[in-house]
C-alpha cells in the first residue's frame, strides 16, 4: 500500500523584497501523521504556514495541501484544513456553543451537524456545565482544548497548529496532546509548530528550520542518532549554531 | 449565502453584548441632538440690557417700550450717567447698553440727527454682534413707524428665508446627523475589524473558506443597518422635538443618507487596513475623521469664511457636501436636480476611497 501524502512541498520559497523568509524548502507529510515543525523565532515557520494555509502566495516552488495547489486552488484547500493559532482565537463575547455554531457555520455545516458536533465536543471535554458560558469566563487551559476541537469541527484532512501550547501548564499540555493523538488516530493529519523541545518528542517526524531552510528532517530517533544527541534540546542547540 | 448570515448574526451578537458599543450607537445620537439643540444656541431671548436715557421725553420712552416689547431684550436697569455703564458691564448683569442722546424727540421731529448709541460687551463677540444687529433693526423700525423724516429714508426689511426664526437647531440637526453617521459607520467598522485582528480571530477567518469579500460585507452590513436607524432617530428628534420642517422627499433623503453612509463605511475599511489595534483605529477615526468633520465641514464654522487652503481641504470631505444636501432637502425642499453637484462629489470621493481601499486590501492579502 502506498502511503497517501497530504502535504507535498517542493522548493517552496517566499521572499519579501531582498529578504528570503522561506528558502527552497521541500518535504512531505503523510496522512494521519503528527508532523512537528520546529525552529527558532524568525526562522520562517509562520511564513511557511501562511503559504500552506493559502493566505500568502509563494514566490517560487510548488506545494499541494490535501491535494490542492496552494496558489491556484485556495478555496478548496481552505475547506479541507483547520487552523489554530497560539491566541486560541475564540470569540470571548460568545458562549461555547455559539463559538462552535459560528465556526461550524462558516465551514458550511448544517444545523444538524452542528448540533451533533456540539454534543460530541461537550461530552468529550466534559463541558456540560459551561456550554452556555461566555468564553471570556472560561479558564485558559479549557479554552485551548475548546479551540482545538473547534479547529477540527469540520473534520478537515489536516489541522495546522501554530504554537498551540504556549502559556499553559504541563498537565494541560499533556491532556492537549492526548486530543492531538486522538485526532491523528481518526485520520486527521496534524502539522504543529512548537517551542517546547520535549513536545517535539511526541511527534512522528520532526523538521527543523534554521534561517528559512529545513536543516534536519526525520523521526526523533533518526535525528538523535544523526546529531549524536540525547535529547531534542541538544539537536536544536547544535543546529541553531 | 448561509455563511454570510452566520457571519452577520455573529456581528449582531458582538454589538448587542457590548454595553459601550450600545451606548455609542443609541445613546450618543440622542444626547448630541438634545445637547446641540438646547444648550448650544445662537438665538437670543431676553438678552439683559441697560438703558441710559438722556432725553426722558415721550419719544425716548416709546423707543424703550418698543425694545422691551420685542421679546428679545429685557431692560435690566435704567442708568443715570455714563459712569454706570462700565459698572453694569463689569458686574456681568448686562450684555449691552443703549444710550439715547439729548433732545431725542425734538431732533426726530425737526429732522436733525437723533442719536442713539449702542455699547455691546464684545468679550463674547458672536453674541455682541447678533444682539446689536437685532437692536439696530428695532431702532430702524421705530424711526420708520414714527413717521418722521429720517435722514436716511430707507426702510430695510430683512427676511430670513428657510429659517425665519433663525433657529440654530436647523443647523445642528443636519450637522449632528452627519457626525453620528460618520462615527457609527467609519469608526465602529474600523474598530470591529481591528478587534478581530487584535484577538487573532481574523487569522482564523482568513484561513477559513470565507471569501475576504464576504468577511468585509459581513462587517459592513450590520453597521449600515444601524446607521439608517440612527439617521431615522435623529430625523424624528429634529421633526418632533425641535419642529424642524421637512419640505423635501423622504426617498431622496434616505438615498442620500445611504450614499453618505456607504462613503463612511469605505473610509472605515480604509482605516482598518492601516490599523492593527482597536486603539489605533479609534485614534485614527477621531483625528482623521471627527475633528476635520466637525471643524471643516461647515457644521459649526461657515466654510466661506475659512482661509482658501482650508476651503479646498473641506471640499474633500463627504460631510461638507452631505450637510448641504440635508439642509437643501429638509429646509428648501430641494429635488435631485438642485443637489446633483453635491451628490456627484460624494459619489466621486466614495469611488476614489473605494479604489484606495481595494488596493490596500490586496497588498495585505498578497
Amino acid at each position: 500500500m502506498i502511503e497517501e501524502k497530504v502535504i507535498i512541498a517542493k522548493d517552496l520559497t517566499r521572499t519579501f523584497g531582498k529578504f528570503t523568509a522561506v528558502d527552497h524548502i521541500s518535504f512531505d507529510v503523510k496522512r494521519g501523521e503528527i508532523f512537528g515543525f520546529l525552529g527558532a523565532n524568525g526562522a520562517g515557520k509562520t511564513t511557511a504556514i501562511k503559504m500552506l494555509t493559502g493566505i500568502l502566495s509563494s514566490s517560487s516552488g510548488q506545494a499541494t495541501v490535501a491535494g490542492f495547489d496552494i496558489n491556484k486552488d485556495r478555496n478548496r484547500l481552505k475547506e479541507n484544513i483547520g487552523y489554530m493559532s497560539q491566541k486560541f482565537s475564540l470569540y470571548e463575547d460568545l458562549t461555547l456553543k455559539e463559538n462552535i455554531k459560528f465556526y461550524g457555520g462558516i465551514y458550511g455545516l448544517n444545523n444538524a451537524e452542528i448540533a451533533k458536533k456540539t454534543g460530541e465536543i461537550v461530552e468529550r471535554l466534559d463541558l456540560q456545565e459551561i456550554e452556555n458560558t461566555l468564553i471570556a469566563e472560561i479558564p485558559l487551559g479549557w479554552k485551548q482544548k475548546i479551540a482545538f476541537s473547534v479547529a477540527i469541527v469540520h473534520n478537515p484532512k489536516i489541522v495546522f497548529l501554530d504554537e498551540p501550547t504556549s502559556g499553559v501548564d504541563p498537565i494541560t499540555r499533556r491532556q492537549f496532546w492526548n486530543l492531538i493523538y486522538e485526532a491523528a488516530e481518526n485520520g486527521i493529519t496534524v502539522f504543529v509548530t512548537t517551542h517546547y523541545m520535549d513536545e517535539a518528542e511526541y511527534c512522528d517526524r520532526i523538521s527543523m528550520m534554521v534561517e528559512g531552510r529545513i536543516e534536519a528532517l526525520g523521526s526523533l530517533q533518526e535525528l538523535l542518532t544523526k546529531y549524536e544527541a540525547t535529547s531534542m534540546d541538544e539537536v536544536f542547540i547544535k543546529l541553531a549554531r | 449565502m448561509k455563511t454570510f448570515f452566520v457571519f452577520v448574526s455573529k456581528e449582531f451578537k458582538h454589538i448587542f453584548r457590548d454595553k459601550r458599543t450600545l451606548i455609542i450607537l443609541f445613546g450618543m445620537p440622542v444626547v448630541l441632538v438634545i445637547l446641540f439643540g438646547f444648550a448650544i444656541t445662537t438665538e437670543i431671548n431676553n438678552a439683559h440690557i441697560a438703558v441710559l436715557d438722556l432725553s426722558k421725553d415721550s419719544y425716548s420712552r416709546k423707543l424703550q417700550d418698543k425694545i422691551a416689547a420685542s421679546g428679545y431684550f429685557y431692560i435690566e436697569d435704567e442708568l443715570q450717567s455714563f459712569k454706570e455703564i462700565e459698572k453694569s458691564f463689569s458686574t456681568g448683569k448686562i450684555k449691552l447698553a443703549v444710550v439715547i442722546g439729548n433732545n431725542f424727540g425734538k431732533k426726530l421731529i425737526t429732522g436733525q440727527n437723533a442719536e442713539v448709541q449702542i455699547v455691546a460687551d464684545a468679550s463674547d463677540p458672536n453674541t455682541a454682534n447678533i444682539i446689536s444687529n437685532y437692536l439696530m433693526a428695532i431702532i430702524q423700525n421705530f424711526t420708520a413707524e414714527s413717521g418722521v423724516l429720517s435722514p436716511i429714508n430707507l426702510n430695510i426689511e430683512t427676511r430670513m428665508l428657510y429659517n425665519p426664526e433663525n433657529k440654530s437647531v436647523f443647523m445642528f440637526v443636519p450637522g449632528v446627523m452627519t457626525i453620528i453617521l460618520m462615527l457609527v459607520s467609519a469608526m465602529m467598522t474600523s474598530i470591529t475589524i481591528a478587534r478581530e485582528k487584535e484577538l487573532g480571530t481574523m487569522e482564523i477567518l482568513l484561513v477559513s473558506p470565507l471569501r475576504p469579500f464576504v468577511i468585509t460585507l459581513g462587517k459592513v452590513v450590520p453597521y449600515l443597518a444601524l446607521s439608517i436607524i440612527n439617521a431615522m432617530t435623529i430625523l424624528l428628534l429634529g421633526l418632533f422635538v425641535f419642529h424642524m420642517p421637512m419640505h423635501g422627499s423622504y426617498p431622496l433623503l434616505f438615498t442620500e443618507v445611504s450614499l453618505f453612509v456607504l462613503s463612511s463605511l469605505i473610509l472605515g475599511l480604509l482605516i482598518s487596513t492601516l490599523a492593527d489595534t482597536q486603539q489605533t483605529a479609534m485614534l485614527g477615526s477621531m483625528m482623521g475623521l471627527m475633528l476635520p468633520t466637525i471643524l471643516l465641514s461647515g457644521f459649526i464654522f461657515p466654510v466661506s469664511s475659512m482661509p482658501m487652503i482650508l476651503q479646498y481641504i473641506s471640499n474633500l470631505l463627504p460631510a461638507k457636501w452631505f450637510i448641504i444636501i440635508i439642509k437643501s432637502i429638509m429646509l428648501k425642499g430641494a429635488g435631485l436636480e438642485s443637489i446633483a453637484f453635491e451628490t456627484a462629489m460624494i459619489v466621486l470621493i466614495t469611488f476614489i476611497l473605494g479604489i484606495l481601499t481595494v488596493k490596500k486590501f490586496k497588498i495585505r492579502l498578497e
